[in-house]
């Protein structure tokens, strides 16, 4: 028995953060103290609080310390584990009240969130299978396989109203009904964890934190549909996640809960994965199937559906990391717990990774009609450096920008739509003053027309017509007639786009035309970025009522474009400036402006 | 002895990357789909795919070298040609777009004297920008090598770098 628990996270955010350089520390310490005995360290999965990262929790106290540092440790240590004090000097300062430690719920990022995917996330140690059994692994699974018929199985997930959260919201027991129908000596399940929207990290920190409840929920859709055989479909980029995957598969098959004869039952499922290259459009299901099958990664048309013809023209099931992960908590708990949670059309709860100019960076769980607002401010604990919040960006690539105005409005797939955006993966950055909102229509359409695979010409032509455009309107070259242009490139590439990628693509120019359109018409008008970041439309100045005539700006120029004498006057000559910003971080009289 | 098993004896048994890799392929040639698993492993070993090995590749998987190429060039994780020491890979996710990481990469390009792609004349950075490496807590985020560098600021560019030299 250990008289106290040290979770550190093992997350992402927090491994780049150095999380496992205090691991060591401590266990070091520990030992060092003669306590390692007592003390029990483990790494568990994301907290999800990444802006406070390194993030290191204390049981039975439950302390939450944030920004933790090796050279904090021996003082850590002594204090809390040994004096049994809890260091104030390093708490995150929200979960402390007059001494007392708050439990977890009570402080503003986790009072609002409910925890049903990432459930066992920043709870349980990923690398041992030991501990998701603790915390009722695998028992769903066990109720599937020795009481259930697979259509009752198919039946409780349609009850529960659950849709795919990969980006669609397809209803997840529809597919599976879909894919359980046709007659075939081989079917597959695939979970697509090729999460290629930038800003988005929900799946990793899923695969990272809980993989086995992916495998397991694999398993149960196995069951269900009628197949034996099981792909993870998973990110180059993700080495962390791909080794917990493969250390969860290896234990899952050493305690026959994998391979054959699961539990004593006969059944059979085998799970395999397979590693992505750095290709977006792999994400798009029929992309991923060619990919899986060693081809290049292009989308097949649909029908045939997968459901009916997938991998190697078999009938396959796919679905994305957050959907599976819900899948043994509705088994466990029924379709109607579920169904209690969330909207009349949006079951269950969203998993969003918060980003951009935002203090609480990191990942949130929270049930379906939670307003932006809230998400925003009372979880996001609201915009860093006083500025003004502008709008907020959902859908990765394939979403929209939602502007300050609507910010009360209740999050679910309906309402996301009908404004312009989409739920996409969960990928929520969020954007202030300083963002312009051309520059990131055009930052999408870059993205995406590097990453159209070019197999159809609207797409392949369209989005690339539509990003000239774009970046001529920052150069400040645009007219008037080039944002009619969009717009009907914008339906075009729509309509008659092969995949869901070029069907969306324009979804981000859209969504600013309607929102923005005022900061369109200053590029174009105006020849003015209102925010100061397309640099064609800027100009470095000195306010000579400001300056001090130090020089210093003058002498940090990487290109000597600021001319003058010390103790006289200085300017910037606008021919050599690069616009690179050094004067003005440089200037300790803020007295330059970019304009 | 057929051709395919002819040509994997082409890997020379001394070097021992080329036996590794010689090892992967008799696993992996008749698996369904197992041409980008053996992609990875080849690009895992040498840092690119060398055009001698793909040739090696097409026979022993039979597997048409054109179709080898049209995946190797699909997909921006493969290169076809050698890289630097240490690749620098600077996110333009949205999230490190958002808060300029547009200067990071501007920064680090000065200091080499490369853009984004090229590879230093003495071979020891290559400069690549890349979609997101999921740490969006600690934007604006690089990694060099395996090493992530977060929070940055256009100042911290030089200290990194020396780091590595």
């Amino acid at each position: 028995m250990y008289r106290s628990q040290v979770l550190i996270c093992g997350g992402t955010g927090c491994t780049s953060s150095g999380s496992m350089d205090i691991k060591k520390a401590l266990e070091d310490e520990l030992k060092k103290r003669g306590i390692d005995k007592e003390v029990e360290v483990i790494r568990t999965g994301c907290f999800g609080l990444c802006a406070l990262g390194p993030v290191v929790i204390i049981y039975p106290e439950g302390a939450f310390y944030s920004r933790v540092k090796v050279e904090d440790i021996p003082e850590l240590v002594e204090e809390h584990l040994i004096k049994g004090r809890i260091l104030k000097r390093l708490v995150y300062h929200e979960s402390i009240e007059q001494d007392r430690v708050k439990s977890l719920d009570e402080v503003g990022f986790y009072k609002k969130q409910m925890r049903v995917a990432l459930k066992n996330c920043g709870v349980i140690d990923p690398e041992n299978i030991d501990e998701y059994l603790a915390f009722d692994g695998y028992k769903a699974l066990e109720k599937v396989l020795t009481t259930m018929k697979p259509e009752e199985v198919i039946s409780q997930i349609k009850k529960s109203g659950l849709r795919g959260r990969g980006g669609g919201g397809f209803p997840t027991g529809l597919k599976w009904e879909l894919t359980a129908k046709p007659v075939a000596d081989q079917k597959y399940v695939v979970c697509n964890a090729d999460e290629g929207d930038p800003g988005a990290f929900m799946d990793r920190s899923i695969l990272e934190g809980d993989p086995n409840c992916v495998l397991e929920a694999m398993e149960i859709a196995g069951y269900a549909i009628g197949a034996t055989k099981g792909f993870i479909y998973i990110r180059a980029e993700y080495p962390i996640a791909v080794k917990r995957l493969s250390i969860a598969i290896n234990q899952a098959k050493e305690y026959g809960l994998l391979g054959k004869n699961i539990l004593g039952t006969g059944f059979e499922f085998d799970i395999e994965i397979r590693l992505g290259a750095g290709a977006f459009v792999c994400g798009e299901e029929t992309a991923l199937m060619n990919s899986i099958e060693g081809k290049r990664g292009m989308p097949r048309p649909k029908p045939p559906f997968p459901a009916n013809s997938g991998l190697w023209g078999k009938p396959t099931l796919i679905n994305n990391v957050e959907t599976y992960a819900n899948i043994t908590k509705i088994i466990l708990n029924g379709a109607d717990w579920f169904a209690n949670i969330g909207t009349e059309k949006s079951k269950g709860t969203k998993v969003f990774a918060l980003g951009g100019k935002i203090t609480n960076t990191g990942l949130v769980e929270i049930p379906m009609g939670t307003t932006l607002r809230e998400i925003i401010y009372d979880i996001g604990g609201g915009i860093p450096n006083n500025k003004k919040f502008k709008a907020v960006q959902t859908g990765g690539p394939s979403g929209g920008c939602i502007p300050a105005e609507l910010i009360d409005i209740p999050i679910d797939y309906d309402s996301l739509i009908s404004i312009g955006s989409m739920m996409g993966s969960g990928g929520m950055i969020v954007l202030d003053e300083d963002n312009c909102m051309v520059d990131v229509a055009r930052f999408y359409l870059d993205f995406i027309k590097d990453e159209s695979c070019g197999k159809c010409t609207p797409c392949r032509v369209g989005t690339k017509r539509m990003l000239e455009i774009l970046e001529k309107i920052t150069r400040g070259q645009g007219t008037m007639d080039d944002l009619d242009k969009l717009e009907t490139l914008a339906k075009e590439i729509k309509a008659s786009s092969l995949c869901g990628l070029g069907q969306t693509a324009p979804n981000p120019v859209l969504s600013t035309l309607k929102y923005f359109r005022d900061e369109y018409i200053a590029h174009i008008v105006d020849k003015k970025c209102p925010a100061g970041v397309c640099k064609a439309l800027l100009q470095y100045k000195i306010d000579d009522e400001k300056c001090r005539k130090c020089g210093l700006c003058a002498r940090s120029c990487p290109v000597s474009a600021i001319e003058g004498k010390v103790k006289e006057k200085f300017t910037v000559n606008q021919d050599k400036c690069i616009k690179c910003g050094t004067c003005m971080t440089k200037c300790p009289f803020k007295a330059i402006d970019k304009k | 002895m057929s051709n395919a098993e002819n040509r994997l004896n082409d890997f020379d048994p001394n070097d021992s990357k080329g036996q590794e890799v010689k090892k992967f392929i008799q696993e992996h040639k008749n698996i369904k789909g197992g041409l980008i698993p053996v992609l990875h492993k080849i690009q895992d070993v040498y840092g690119y795919l060398p055009k001698e090995t793909l040739n090696t590749v097409s026979d022993s998987m039979n597997i048409p070298l054109t179709e080898i190429y049209g995946v190797a060039s699909f997909y921006s994780y493969f290169s076809l040609t050698p890289k630097g020491k240490h690749v620098i890979r600077v996110c333009l996710g949205t999230a490190c777009y958002v808060k300029n990481s547009q200067a990071i990469i501007d920064e680090i390009g000065r200091e080499l004297g490369i853009t984004v792609g090229q590879t230093t004349s003495d071979g020891k950075f290559t400069l690549e920008a890349t979609r997101c490496l999921g740490a969006c807590g600690l934007s604006p985020v690089m990694m060099i090598d395996d090493k992530v560098f977060g929070r940055l600021v256009k100042d911290d560019v030089p200290k990194i770098l020396s780091e590595f030299n």
